[in-house]
């Protein structure tokens, strides 16, 4: 195939992707700016006027990045695990596979897919963000690279857990009982400054907690971790999951009998 | 001669070790229409699926137009198209962009992809379905978006996995229509069917397997050249005698009715001798009909035989 060839296939993955979230708009991009309005008006507002100050910064202000990341986060990864999955279920997956489209432009594309929407999201969050508070970046370029670094990651996980799902419970397992917690405790609502030192430990294991606070910093200028060795985690997450995902597709792990 | 397709030797085991393959060889020429006929977990499915990649072989090559399907992927996909025996495209997008995507995958450029769509979807009667939502057609019109589907990039070779099952007798012959038409242009199709009167119809070869095994490889010709006898229905127009006989050896005859009898004429028996003799006892037949599809017959005796 050439590659001009595999342009062309890839954009039509992208576009099916984006037609497909786009679609289907009321479930895709209205429900996270709802959410994440609630969030801003309860904890922002509300409990964050008591709260006062949070890392040097108003309560708002503080929590902005990590529900911003946190929006990028489950989208990008929801996008992924629910389009292939439909895709295996409705076996449309076979149109892709009898093609003579190669592996790697099949993953890009679904991941490109997945950062469309996550970060289509995260663009609503932001300007949803922008009424509650004045929202100015300090370190533009880092913000724009861990946001797309991140929704590389968690597009790529995605993706493995599509391969691996045989029933519609089995896509919403790992956003419920894994995703979820480690954002929650990934620092999008407090500093770890607040921890005890065990506990900072125990953040400094979650690979959300690096990413949010990069993000934060990016954004606020400031943060709770060294961001160069932030870079390098989602630098080796997006390594390792890249390879595991092009290696079950080329063994056909979940798609091929 | 070309081979479009040949396979050496190929076995598959299914994880639950179950043996849908036991050494399958067979070559299919170019430009030929080639029937792959078997009863129900013959194994007919899972070579389509090793040809096209959706299964992974447990041994043996695969080649399409001389090339190996596990080294040349990309020039080998480009070769074929399949047609599943079950529905696979999205059911909530439209029937264009169904086949556009196709085309997209294929790397065909937007304009020309644009072109082909609307041929192939003229062609099989969808085209003013084309902005409609796929899960709205037909069964029938379902099947055909999946030929158009795998026809958008004009393959060599068209694989199609029992493509008029449960589509109605008219649709049925329209598809046949237009399957010999590209066949006629030249492309070879292979054609797994549970209806044998298609695979007596569309096509010139034919291969049945059974038990993962192929048990007959030949042509349509020959085969229906071994059958021993075939079984008319005649219908007399007026009452048929109390005494009819034919006389003849190798033949038999039956009663159904007053007004109609089977009779059983032998591969080396004319049936000419059969109008003859009941002409003279002045039997005027009106109708006749097999009472059996032939390759039917021969199908479920060459099953007992394996």
């Amino acid at each position: 195939m050439f590659a001009n060839h595999k342009l062309i296939a890839f954009e039509t993955i992208v576009i099916k992707e984006v037609r497909r979230f786009s679609r289907i708009w009321l479930q895709t991009l209205v429900p996270p700016a709802i959410m994440i309005t609630l969030y801003f008006v309860i904890f922002g507002n509300l409990v964050g006027r008591r709260i006062g100050e949070m890392g040097g910064f108003q309560y708002m202000e503080f929590i902005v990045p990590g529900l911003i990341m946190m929006s990028v986060i489950q989208n990008s990864y929801s996008n992924v695990v629910s389009s292939f999955f439909s895709h295996k279920f409705q076996r449309s997956i076979e149109e892709l596979l009898v093609s003579p489209v190669p592996n790697y432009v099949i993953l890009t594309g679904f991941i490109a897919g997945g950062m469309a929407r996550g970060l289509a999201v995260g663009a609503i969050v932001t300007i949803t963000a922008m009424f509650f508070t004045d929202l100015s970046i300090q370190y533009p370029w880092i913000t724009i690279a861990v946001i797309l670094l991140t929704s590389i990651v968690f597009s790529l996980a995605g993706f493995i857990n599509a391969v691996f799902a045989n029933s519609f419970d089995d896509i919403s397992i790992i956003p419920t009982f894994v995703l979820t917690p480690l954002i929650y405790l990934g620092g999008v609502f407090y500093s770890s400054q607040l921890l005890p030192p065990f506990w900072q430990f125990v953040s400094g294991l979650n690979p959300i907690f690096y990413m949010v606070n990069t993000f934060r910093y990016g954004i606020l200028g400031s943060s709770d971790v060294n961001v160069y060795w932030a870079f390098l985690i989602l630098g080796v997450f997006i390594g390792v999951l890249y390879s595991s995902c092009i290696w079950l597709l080329r063994r056909g792990t979940g798609i091929r009998s | 001669m070309t081979i479009a397709i040949s396979l050496k030797d190929v076995h598959k085991v299914y994880a639950n070790g179950s043996e849908a393959l036991k050494g399958i060889s067979l070559d299919v020429e170019q430009g030929d229409f080639f029937a792959l006929l078997g009863p129900n977990g013959a194994g007919k499915t899972t070579i389509i699926g090793i040809i096209s990649t959706l299964v992974n072989k447990t041994a043996g090559s695969v080649e399409v137009f001389g090339k190996r399907v596990d080294t040349h992927i990309y020039e080998t996909k480009l070769d074929f198209g399949v047609v599943p025996q079950e529905i696979n495209f999205s059911q909530f997008e439209r029937v264009r962009d169904i086949v556009m995507t196709q085309a997209g995958y294929y790397g065909l450029p937007h304009k020309l992809a644009s072109q082909r769509c609307e041929k192939y979807l003229r062609k099989l009667g969808l085209w003013e379905k084309r902005n409609e939502r796929s899960r709205t057609l037909s069964g029938g019109m379902k099947r055909r978006l999946m030929i158009a589907r795998a026809l958008v990039h004009e393959p060599r070779l068209l694989i199609l996995d029992e493509p008029t099952a449960g589509v109605d007798i008219e649709l049925r012959r329209s598809m046949w229509e237009f399957l010999t038409e590209i066949n006629n242009k030249g492309t070879t199709i292979i054609l797994t069917t549970h209806y044998l009167e298609e695979a007596e119809q569309l096509c010139r070869n034919i291969a049945i397997i059974d038990e993962g095994k192929i048990i007959e490889k030949t042509s349509m010709k020959s085969l229906l050249a071994d059958l021993d006898s075939q079984v008319y229905i005649l219908d007399s127009a007026a009452e048929l005698p109390a005494q009819l006989s034919l006389d003849l050896s190798n033949t038999g005859l039956r009663r159904i009715d007053g007004h109609s009898f089977e009779v059983t004429v032998s591969g080396d028996q004319s049936i000419n001798e059969v109008f003859s003799r009941l002409d003279q006892q002045g039997v005027q037949v009106s109708s006749m009909r097999n009472k059996t599809n032939r390759l039917e017959q021969l199908f479920l005796a060459r099953l007992r035989d394996s």
